[in-house]
């Protein structure tokens, strides 16, 4: 165990080339740091060690020392290297200093054509009809360290196809080369373990326990993390090949714990959402509900132009009456954890320009202790950190309510929230002048004067600040429909800045000194939120939150 | 620049005549008047096409029927041109091809991108596309150039199948459902 902060680096010998390599480490992973790839199947980095697929036999060797002094032997002036008599697994063994590897010997590669050749003898020619194709392992090491030609004339063994395993995950039998990842996933990530092997030999076959499905709410894990197109996912079954696909580095907005994702998409329409690593925050995991988001892009209730007391309106119309409405008395803003960190910097603006009340409404669901965490919005920390609000999320508008009843406020500024479910009512609403800046259309957008459409998370760049106070950027991966402009554009007019010098402002702030939304590292920063440690905040354990804010 | 004058070789009898020129035209002409017909009274007469012709692309069936094409997109994929689009599709699991899984939704093929180069008929792992014989694409409008699935099949027709890898793969399956190995 390293008990200082200080990297240890131990030197280990890769088919004669020297490398300093962090000590205590993976040797899979070491080798895949310094551009060394070895071939792997059941080895995942952030799962127990199965050692089963046989894939990333490498011949290991170390210097040799005499038995009776422990002197190092030497042999012309360098340490004789005793090799192991047989290739071991590269993902059971952890570097120790004078580790030699070969990589490239014969023997090493005769085991991988040897292993690719016995997992291709039953394995279906599904490619044109698999999902996986495209980012399929046995598919990139088969043609990278297989023969080429089988020699299996056989007849391939049967097994079931097309059966469901759970609610949105497929299992192809054939195809499983059971690497136990899923197994492993399960029991040892989920910790709801539904999966397993059943028979011997041949008929060795993945499948649940009985009476039991694969519905927990990380069941699509598994697929993510099948290294062929055993397991797929249902929603995306048969939708889109992934090599159109287009990748773009987002966050996941169901709740604080801010998971990263990928968000996948091709010509506009996004396709799927799978988890992107990230150590501080998720691993490589992600909530089954988080990918099904995309889905509010193309809603029905999708608002997609403004309206002005009702009737359609082009943007500059909409900006000029929300602008007639927000100086037409007292102001107090609805202010949202959903809004990124710029929109809640813009508005906090407003806020403090025009003296405003500020709210930011809570929303608390019930956390998991993994990825989805009490706290549903993801960006309640922007509005502590941008100054939109000090306090502890709002858990009502009764105070709201009240002032508008005593017409204390006249006018409403709403952003991203429906405040009909939070104790504004409809005739309430109807007492004060309201602009409302969404997403979606619900009972709020109806009730009010003007109504500004707004881009989901897909459709925007931004960032987020996470339950852990990490700032994390989401970039815009398929465009809005056609005249709707960002939030941080139409926040940005209506408070007279400039939507491109947002960031000027954000990093005069204590926490966000010297930072730029534009160029944030892919993992994000990890900002002070010390100044807050008084405040009672929802979340409870998370898969990187040990105790309790 | 210099000027170098160069004499003019007088004109023989023959030449002044015309007549050993208009003889040897006419009989140009005569032999062309008799000898058969180089050319076809297109569209009327339509030309014998070789089988390796790469004509306008087509989906193809199997003898039994079944539509061949798997859309597993290589084809879209290596179009140069972007001509091809394909939505993929499932096949119910009650269906008699069932065992094949995927077939395509839609599949189109636009004609005024098309440039024949046949890469999509070289890249098809299924055998499911192939540039036949029918060469003219006309139509009235650009919707009427791009060619549906239903037209891609109707073009296509039905090819042998050497290999029948679904019918055989399907045969398998239930000799072992019996417990076979």
């Amino acid at each position: 165990m390293v008990t200082d902060n200080k990297p240890s680096l131990v030197a280990i010998n890769v088919d004669g080339v020297e490398h300093l390599v962090p000590a205590g480490a993976n040797l899979v992973d070491v080798l895949g740091r310094i551009g060394r790839e070895v071939p792997h199947y059941c080895y995942h980095p952030k799962l127990p060690v199965a050692g089963n697929c046989r894939m990333c036999l490498v011949e290991l060797g170390s210097p040799m020392r005499d038995r009776a002094t422990n002197e190092v032997i030497l042999e012309n002036g360098k340490p004789k290297i005793g090799w192991q008599p047989k290739p071991a697994i590269a993902c059971a063994t952890t570097v120790s200093p004078g580790l030699h590897v070969k990589l490239d010997s014969p023997v090493v590669k005769s085991c991988r054509e040897g292993v690719t050749e016995m997992l291709l003898v039953n394995h279906p020619l599904d490619c044109p009809i698999c999902d996986q194709a495209g980012e399929c392992k046995l598919q990139e090491y088969s043609a990278e360290y297989g023969r080429g030609a089988s020699r299996y004339d056989h007849e391939k063994n049967a097994k079931p196809k097309r059966s469901r395993l759970g609610p949105r995950v497929t299992l192809d039998d054939e195809r499983c080369i059971l690497c136990s990842r899923c197994v492993r996933f399960t029991s040892e990530v989920a910790k709801d373990p539904v999966l397993g092997f059943v028979n011997r030999g041949s008929f060795n076959t993945l499948t649940c326990f009985p009476g039991r499905e694969l519905d927990h709410n990380y069941s699509l894990n598994t697929v993510d993390i099948c290294p062929v197109g055993a397991l797929t996912s249902t929603d995306f079954r048969f939708k889109m090949r992934v090599w159109f696909l287009k990748q773009t580095p987002s966050v996941d907005t169901e709740s604080s714990a801010g998971a990263n994702t990928i968000v996948w998409s091709r010509e506009g329409v996004i396709h799927r959402i799978t988890p992107r690593r990230n150590d501080a925050v998720n691993d490589t995991w992600m909530a089954d509900s988080g990918r099904e988001l995309y889905k509010q892009v193309t809603a029905e209730n999708r608002l997609r132009h403004a309206t002005v007391r009702g009737a359609r309106a082009t943007a500059e119309e909409a900006l000029a009456a929300a602008s007639e409405v927000l100086a037409a008395g007292p102001l107090a803003v609805v202010g949202s954890g959903r809004l990124s960190v710029e929109e809640q910097g813009l508005l906090a603006r407003i806020v403090s320009a025009r003296g405003a009340a500020a709210y930011v409404p809570a929303h608390v669901g019930k956390g998991d202790g993994l990825l989805v965490s009490e706290d549903r919005t993801p960006n309640f920390r922007g509005a502590l950190v941008t100054g939109l609000t000090a306090r502890e999320a709002d858990a009502d508008l009764r105070a709201l309510a009240a002032d508008i009843e005593s017409g204390k406020v006249r006018a409403l500024l709403i952003c991203r929230e429906d405040v009909t479910a939070l104790g504004l009512s409809a005739t309430l609403l109807a007492k004060v002048r309201t602009v409302v800046i969404g997403t979606h259309a619900d009972a709020t957008t109806a009730a009010a004067e003007v109504v500004i459409p707004g881009l989901t998370v897909f459709e925007k760049h931004g960032t987020f600040i996470n339950c852990q106070f990490r700032l994390q950027a989401f970039a815009q991966a398929v465009p809005g429909p056609a005249g709707v402009m960002p939030d941080a554009l139409t926040l940005a007019r209506l408070a007279g800045a400039d939507a491109g010098l947002v960031w000027q402002d954000l990093s005069a702030l204590p926490q966000l000194t010297g930072l730029d939304g534009a160029k944030l590292p892919a993992e994000g920063v990890q900002l002070d939120g010390s100044a807050w440690s008084r405040l009672r905040f929802p979340e409870g354990r998370l898969l990187k939150v040990a105790t309790p804010a | 620049m210099a000027v170098k004058v160069v004499e003019r070789r007088p004109l023989t009898l023959a030449e002044r005549t015309y007549l050993p020129q208009i003889l040897a035209g006419l009989r140009v002409t005569w032999e062309n008047m008799v000898r058969p017909p180089v050319t076809l009274q297109y569209p009327d007469e339509r030309p014998a096409i070789p089988q390796n012709y790469r004509g306008v692309p087509t989906l193809v069936r199997d003898p039994e029927g079944r539509e061949k094409c798997v859309s597993c997109q290589l084809c879209e994929f290596v179009c140069p041109p972007k001509a091809i689009r394909i939505t993929p599709g499932e096949i119910p699991a009650d269906a008699p091809t069932a065992h094949v899984e995927k077939a395509p939704k839609e599949f189109e093929i636009n004609m005024l991108r098309c440039i024949y180069c046949g890469l999509c008929q070289e890249v098809c792992p299924e055998e499911a596309i192939w540039l036949q014989t029918q060469y003219s694409m006309t139509g009235l409008s650009r919707e009427a150039m791009v060619n549906d699935k239903a037209r891609l099949y109707e073009l296509g027709g039905t090819l042998p199948d050497a290999h029948r890898k679904w019918d055989v793969k399907k045969t398998e399956a239930e000799r072992q459902a019996g417990g076979a190995h």
